[in-house]
């Protein structure tokens, strides 16, 4: 009733189509399904999946990449990146779309970069996995990529490991890693949940520059309807598998839900009022 | 209540020493609700863990209620019953292997104390979990749940300090609102004198009167939490984190200093 | 008439799975039956449990389970190959080889149980010890736990017998010696993780003792870990076992334990096969077992694995 998919620009087709995406999981309690029907398009421009846990919103994205895993089951009516469908494309071209022309950007730079070799190494192996190049080639746009994502001295990070940066840098090298290749969409899951309020701030605004300048789509996945509405375009908010409302994040005020509704007035203000909280009341019709 | 006096805490790991809070001193009255707020790494979560002994080896002097508290891990049987700590990860703080019963039950047995079923009874009703829940194990639990059952052992020895250590930062947001309203109402019921830390401004001023603001182990300044929706701090690091804590504005993150 | 069985056990399984337990021993039942589940959804798990039980149920009832006596020589039917009379042969002295295995499984299950009292909780003790306190207490104990580690097994069971005579006690006593120390290893490294863990600092601040805490609070943490191991272990144990009753350090003549069995069946191998090879298989097919089971205890136990 509330999620009714536009297409951003009827003249452009978008960069990419979900129809009815499903994800269930067959686990010894029985079938539980993460993702129920969600369809959205997406143009050159940030989409936000906004929800609490066990919305889905993670697994949704996973989704896209044809990331899920066993014994997952992914199923929609389209889906469709650039005109590659893809739930039908075989392997080989998943690989190739995957960190080529899709990249996805995860939560916490301590799991996500491996932790025995250096970062260069792991940027170049990264670059070199899509484009033809010496290793000579790939470290030069490994640091010039180091630089766009503004890390003041990119030979010493270069050669440095993981463990020795900290987590607003490693989620940046994060970024570096991911954008080196070029992609049309980026899919960014919790990618600043993990850091501090300023510096997550920071990688925010590297994010925004370098999607703006490279005209890429993006996919921007949290928890934090504030944050998400004033850095996204349009946002999604997911609860219970499904989209509740889509709405554009300047008019999210006048959002028509009860659970966005909800959502925005749980929030504790900085304002000398210490009264109760409104409590969120799920109503389980929501589910359905 | 609670006095420190040029508190100061190293840590050594390895060949490095890290200062993890630099002469530190405040007062909280009783019945006051103090908040320390700052970034990871700004000496907060530190200060509680030496109060209650966590953290051994601290230089300067803390005391509680008038008594002096000792810098190695030792205090008093007296000292836990006025003191406790709600901790931060709710998947964490709370054993495994144990249930609700027992985990609410063991402070009673070693404190000796009598009508161990009544008091679980009564500590659950507070925090506001049916009976229902007295047999269950953790992971049948929801974090919300496991975050009230903290509370619950927290207040189950009558303490007249609670120190909460980031209580609500790992609970979703419409949960979190549960449990700060649940706070809110125990300290008023209760007249409890909390110690919150946290990173999140708007919970901070919600719940606290008065608030320190922390920076690698300094105080940067006290402010009250009018002073703080006035928006009127006076030292730029608290005004940039105000800033910050009001979400994305482009324009606004190109002034941001690195404070280091 | 035929709901009523079922009714039954519907009504005991609403009562374990049930959301709300009204009970703690509802909770530990509904727990247990839920590790059960899991447990027993791995079919080779299975397996290794069904042999462990025909295992134990062949030791205690095995006065009804042989059929001659597993001791007593009867020189007229030397080295009979196994047939309808003697399933499994009868060995040089005439005696069944099915009776004495049936007999020796008593032996073996002895052997592999008082390694396991006496091995498991002194690990488990000197590693709790070790990983909580930390400081010269752990290097203390650990430096105790090389020591014994570093002891191979089969020359320090010699060492015993030189001492004290040869006999099952001593080979038991000789094997639980050296089989402590990786309990040890694996208890201190899991309570140097649980003691920085929230919910013990929380312990702490209630005021519990140190013994308070590793007793009630550590040791249940690792006692997966500890079981996992010890039932991998047991195949290694029986294997030593029969070792030294090979060597004829272990269980004495005309005790049917399996190692010597097949120490006196050696000499006919060539043709008398039956003698050495049966006692053999029965060690196999019990160690599998137990690796079997253990393989599986450790998919439902590890608590890496999640809850």
């Amino acid at each position: 009733m509330f999620s009714t998919p536009r297409a951003v620009n009827e003249m452009t087709a978008p960069l990419l189509s979900v129809r009815d995406l499903c994800v269930s999981f067959d686990t010894r309690k029985g079938l539980v399904e993460a993702v129920r029907g969600v369809s959205f398009d997406l143009g050159r421009e940030k989409l936000g999946i906004v929800g609490e846990s066990g919305s889905g919103k993670s697994q949704a994205g996973r989704a896209l990449l044809r990331l899920t895993p066993p014994p997952g089951r992914v199923s929609a009516k389209v889906l469709n990146f650039d005109g590659i469908d893809l739930l039908s494309a075989p392997d080989r071209q998943l690989r190739d779309l995957r960190g080529g022309r899709i990249s996805m950007v995860m939560q916490d730079p301590k799991y996500s970069l491996n932790p025995v070799m250096t970062v260069g190494r792991q940027i170049t192996e990264a670059y070199r996995a899509h484009a033809r190049a010496s290793r000579a080639e790939a470290k030069t746009r490994a640091l010039e990529m180091l630089d766009a994502v503004r890390i003041r001295e990119p030979e010493r990070v270069y050669r440095a490991y993981p463990h020795e940066v900290s987590g607003g840098m490693g989620q940046r090298i994060m970024i570096a890693m991911m954008l080196i290749t070029g992609p049309d969409l980026l899919i960014a899951d919790e990618p600043t949940s993990a850091l501090d309020v300023t510096v997550q701030l920071q990688v925010l605004a590297i994010l925004d520059d370098l999607v703006t300048q490279r005209g890429m789509g993006l996919i921007f996945i949290s928890h934090d309807l504030n944050l998400v509405a004033s850095f996204c375009d349009r946002i999604l908010v997911m609860y219970g598998g499904r989209v509740m409302e889509e709405i554009a994040a300047s008019e999210l005020h006048q959002a028509q839900h009860p659970y966005t509704r909800g959502l925005l007035n749980c929030l504790p203000q900085i304002d000398a009022r210490h009264a109760a909280l409104p409590v969120l009341t799920r109503d389980p019709a929501w589910l359905l | 209540m609670i006095d420190i006096q040029d508190l100061d805490v190293v840590f050594s790991s390895g060949a490095d020493l890290v200062h993890a809070v630099r002469n530190v001193s405040c007062r909280i009255a009783a019945g006051e609700s103090f908040g320390l707020v700052g970034e990871s790494g700004s000496g907060k979560s530190t200060i509680l863990r030496a109060l209650c002994g966590l953290t051994p080896g601290w230089r300067g002097r803390m005391s509680i209620d008038g008594e002096e508290l000792d810098p190695g891990a030792r205090r008093s049987a007296s000292f836990y019953r006025t003191v406790q700590m709600v901790f931060q990860d709710p998947y964490g703080s709370l054993h495994p292997r144990h249930t609700v019963n027992r985990t609410l039950s063991e402070p009673i047995a070693i404190h000796g104390l009598d009508n161990a079923g009544g008091r679980v009874e009564e500590a659950l009703e507070q925090v506001g979990l049916g009976q229902g829940f007295r047999f269950r194990f953790p992971h049948q639990l929801s974090g919300g749940q496991r975050q009230r059952v903290a509370i619950a052992r927290a207040l189950i020895l009558k303490p007249k300090i609670l120190l909460l250590d980031e209580p609500t930062s790992a609970l979703d947001v419409s949960v979190q609102a549960e449990v700060l309203n649940l706070l809110m109402r125990l300290r008023e019921e209760l007249s409890l004198t909390f110690v919150l830390v946290s990173h999140d401004l708007a919970v901070v001023s919600h719940l606290c009167d008065r608030i320190a603001v922390m920076r690698n182990g300094l105080v940067v300044e006290e402010v009250t939490s009018d002073e703080l929706a006035r928006g009127e701090p006076a030292q730029a690091y608290t005004r940039q984190l105000l800033l910050a804590s009001k979400g994305y504005d482009r324009a606004a993150i190109d002034q941001f200093e690195d404070f280091g | 008439m035929t709901d009523i069985p079922n009714a039954s056990s519907s009504v005991l399984k609403t009562w374990l799975t049930s959301d709300i337990p009204q009970t703690h021993l509802q909770a530990s039942c509904g727990r247990a039956y839920g590790a059960w589940l899991a447990f027993a959804a791995n079919r080779l798990a299975l397996l290794g449990l069904i042999i462990v039980g025909v295992l134990v149920a062949v030791a205690v009832f095995a006065p009804l389970v042989a059929t001659s006596s597993p001791i007593f020589p009867d020189l007229q039917h030397r080295l009979l190959p196994p047939g309808a009379d003697y399933w499994f042969g009868t060995d040089e002295l005439g005696r069944d080889i099915y009776s004495r295995i049936v007999y020796g499984a008593r032996l073996t299950l002895y052997v592999v149980v008082l390694v396991a009292i006496i091995a498991a909780p002194v690990g488990l003790l000197v590693g709790t010890s070790a990983g909580y306190f930390g400081g010269w207490v752990d290097r203390v104990l650990m430096r105790l736990t090389d020591i014994f580690l570093a002891f191979p097994r089969l020359i320090l069971a010699l060492a015993f017998v030189a001492a004290l005579g040869p006999g099952i006690e001593n080979a038991v006593f000789a094997i639980a010696i050296t089989s402590w120390p990786p309990y040890a290893r694996i208890a201190r490294a899991e309570t140097l993780s649980i003691r920085r863990t929230d919910y013990i600092a929380a312990i702490r601040l209630q005021g519990a003792s140190s013994g308070r805490i590793i007793w009630g609070h550590v040791v249940p943490l690792c006692t997966s870990s500890i079981i996992v191991r010890v039932t991998l272990d047991m195949a290694g144990i029986i294997l030593t076992a029969a070792g030294l009753g090979f060597l004829g350090l272990g269980a004495q003549p005309p005790l049917p334990e399996w190692g010597a069995m097949i120490s006196s069946g050696r000499k006919f191998l060539l043709d008398q096969w039956w003698l050495a090879t049966i006692p053999g298989i029965a060690i196999f097919v019990v160690s599998l077992g137990f690796n079997l089971l253990g393989d599986g205890l450790r998919d439902v136990l590890d608590p890496k694995s999640g809850e």
